[in-house]
């Protein structure tokens, strides 16, 4: 239970700050947003993080997500929740799919190959107008309801959102301690190592990234209701570079370090509102801030100042009490 | 075919290549369980070609490999392991930021059926090597090449070898540490664990192997009970260091 004490203490913090600040824009609209890209960013994190295989088109199956959920909910009238996971399921299939011929590449070649990934999935929702609306986007999604609940809200958001990260980070916490979270641990490290392990590389590489991909279509079907409307554009290139940028800054290889990621890159535009046209620039220059004195992203970087901290408070003791000895 | 004493690794002329140039040439030998066989050889003889086209690690060019009675020339890797082949790398290579107990357990990921198992074996290896239940708790990377070299062999045991093939395991070690380690790889041989030895420390496998091969460019060049080897004036001038 040790090992979860972080994940309590998380779960307690986010469900009781709605209460303390019920009307705060900053938690319970923004606070929205933040919890779908932390979600986001702890599937991302599964697949890079752990088992080392970058992704710059993380956000087609955000897309493809969000939009099935919105045509079958709009053009066929389907009950939200079946749409969600046939949506899922169709991800995840595409996912496997590619899975295979997609993770024999490595490195600057993955990065190019999950890049056109992205950019096809792209195209397809922007130029399939007749089932997408194209560049116009699609309107009129609507709202969840769990048992006569509606949730339509921003209160109500907040807590659906909240309830289904802390599942999800729930899930990611107990696979990375499990026999495969070693495996893919191990294989980040080095293949050749994994394999003579016993480990059947390109089945657990495939395993994450259908898995990853399948918690990001869940993410966008819930994006898809609570946006009510969806465009191309929130699925694009930028937002799948987004997505990585959080996983780095927050610490590869952290399920917390993501979430801390998704919210500081969430929270910090909204912030830097306040210096109109600097705004980019400043943006930029704190990322960059960061990556230079923080290379291991924020979480580890501050984990490992505060241990620094620790010990040069002991051994600036030591010698004091050398020195009372010797009086 | 196989029994007790029967052959468990049969090579029957085997070709490896790297690219457009060959690394092994015809190569054929036999491990008969239970037995410590060591193949010595020069820098770039092939000796790890040949481990790595056992694990199937480097596909082998021509020729066949077989454990028992089956030919597992063309397994994939992770199904050679499974057979009971567990390879311990040249170099050491734990898995450096995960833990000492994870690196072991990492060892066991083909007996997970094996829960019961995988606890006395992970005692077993605690047992004989005590250092690592003290850092059980540490990042492999932060042992020493000694602590990894015992970190790396154990990991293996875990893998409920049939048959261990040993890279180099006496790189980069103190001479004290290799004469620990090599004692362990004996005793281990005698628990019943049929252990194949790839050294270029000629004189410190040989003493505790009941075989021998010797290796040259890629050519299979000598066979022959320890004693012999060691005798054998050849071997003495190319790699015992008497001239």
């Amino acid at each position: 239970m040790k090992r979860l004490k972080p994940f309590f203490l998380l779960a307690v913090v986010l469900l009781v700050l709605p209460l303390v600040f019920p009307d705060n824009y900053y938690v319970t609209v923004i606070g929205v947003t933040a919890g779908l890209n932390a979600i986001l960013a702890i599937s991302l994190n599964l697949l890079m993080g752990y088992a080392g295989q970058i992704s710059l088109g993380h956000a087609a199956f955000f897309g493809i997500g969000a939009y099935v959920s919105a045509i079958l909910t709009t053009r066929y009238g389907w009950n939200p929740w079946p749409a969600m996971l046939v949506g899922m399921t169709m991800t995840s299939a595409i996912a496997f799919a590619i899975a295979r011929p997609i993770l024999r590449l490595k490195g600057h070649y993955l990065a190019m190959a999950t890049l056109g990934l992205g950019i096809i999935v792209h195209i397809f929702l922007v130029q399939e107008d007749d089932f997408t609306g194209g560049p116009d986007g699609m309107g009129d999604i609507p709202v969840l309801s769990v048992f006569g609940w509606q949730v339509d809200t921003d209160l109500r958001w907040y807590f659906v959102i909240v309830i289904i990260l802390l599942l999800v980070l729930w899930l990611a916490l107990n696979i990375i301690s499990s026999r495969s979270g070693r495996a893919l641990r191990a294989l980040h490290g080095s293949e050749v190592a994994a394999e003579m392990m016993g480990i059947d590389t390109t089945a657990t590489k495939s395993g994450v990234f259908v898995l990853a991909a399948l918690i990001a279509a869940l993410a966008g079907s819930l994006f898809a209701h609570q946006q009510s409307f969806i465009s191309p554009d929130s699925f694009g290139f930028f937002f799948s570079l987004q997505l990585v940028t959080m996983v780095v800054l927050g610490s590869m290889g952290s399920n917390y370090g993501a979430i801390l990621g998704a919210i500081i890159l969430t929270y910090l535009p909204a912030m830097l509102v306040v210096f109109e046209d600097y705004e980019v620039m400043l943006f930029g220059a704190i990322l960059m801030l960061v990556m230079i004195f923080l290379p291991q992203g924020l979480l580890f970087g501050i984990q490992n100042l505060l241990q620094r901290l620790r010990h040069r408070k002991q051994q600036q003791k030591l010698p004091g009490q050398g020195l009372e000895g010797r009086g | 075919m196989a029994t007790e004493t029967g052959t468990l690794l049969k090579i029957d002329h085997l070709n490896s290549h790297y690219g457009p140039i060959q690394a092994l040439y015809d190569i054929s030998l036999e491990v008969k369980h239970g037995e410590l066989v060591a193949l010595v050889g020069a820098n770039g003889a092939g000796k790890t070609t040949l481990l790595h086209a056992i694990s199937n690690l480097h596909r082998a060019s021509a020729g066949k490999i077989s454990l028992g009675d089956k030919e597992i020339t063309k397994w994939l890797p992770h199904r050679i392991v499974r057979a009971g082949i567990c390879h311990v790398p040249e170099g050491r290579q734990v898995f450096a930021p995960l833990s000492v107990e994870d690196n072991l357990l990492l060892g066991g990921y083909v007996r997970r059926k094996d829960k019961g198992w995988m606890k006395t074996e992970l005692e077993r290896v605690y047992t004989l090597f005590p250092i690592l239940r003290e850092r059980c708790k540490s990042a492999a990377g932060n042992l020493s090449g000694g602590q990894q070299q015992m970190l790396v062999i154990g990991r293996a045991l875990l893998g409920k070898p049939e048959l261990l093939l040993l890279d180099e395991p006496s790189m980069g070690l103190a001479p004290l540490l290799v004469e620990e380690i090599f004692d362990i790889i004996r005793e281990l041989n005698r628990q019943g664990v049929t252990v194949m030895l790839v050294e270029q420390n000629a004189r410190a496998a040989l003493n505790i192997a009941d075989r021998g091969y010797v290796l040259e460019t890629g050519h299979l060049v000598l066979e022959d009970c320890s004693e012999n080897l060691l005798a054998n004036k050849a071997v003495q001038r190319a790699y015992l260091g008497y001239s």
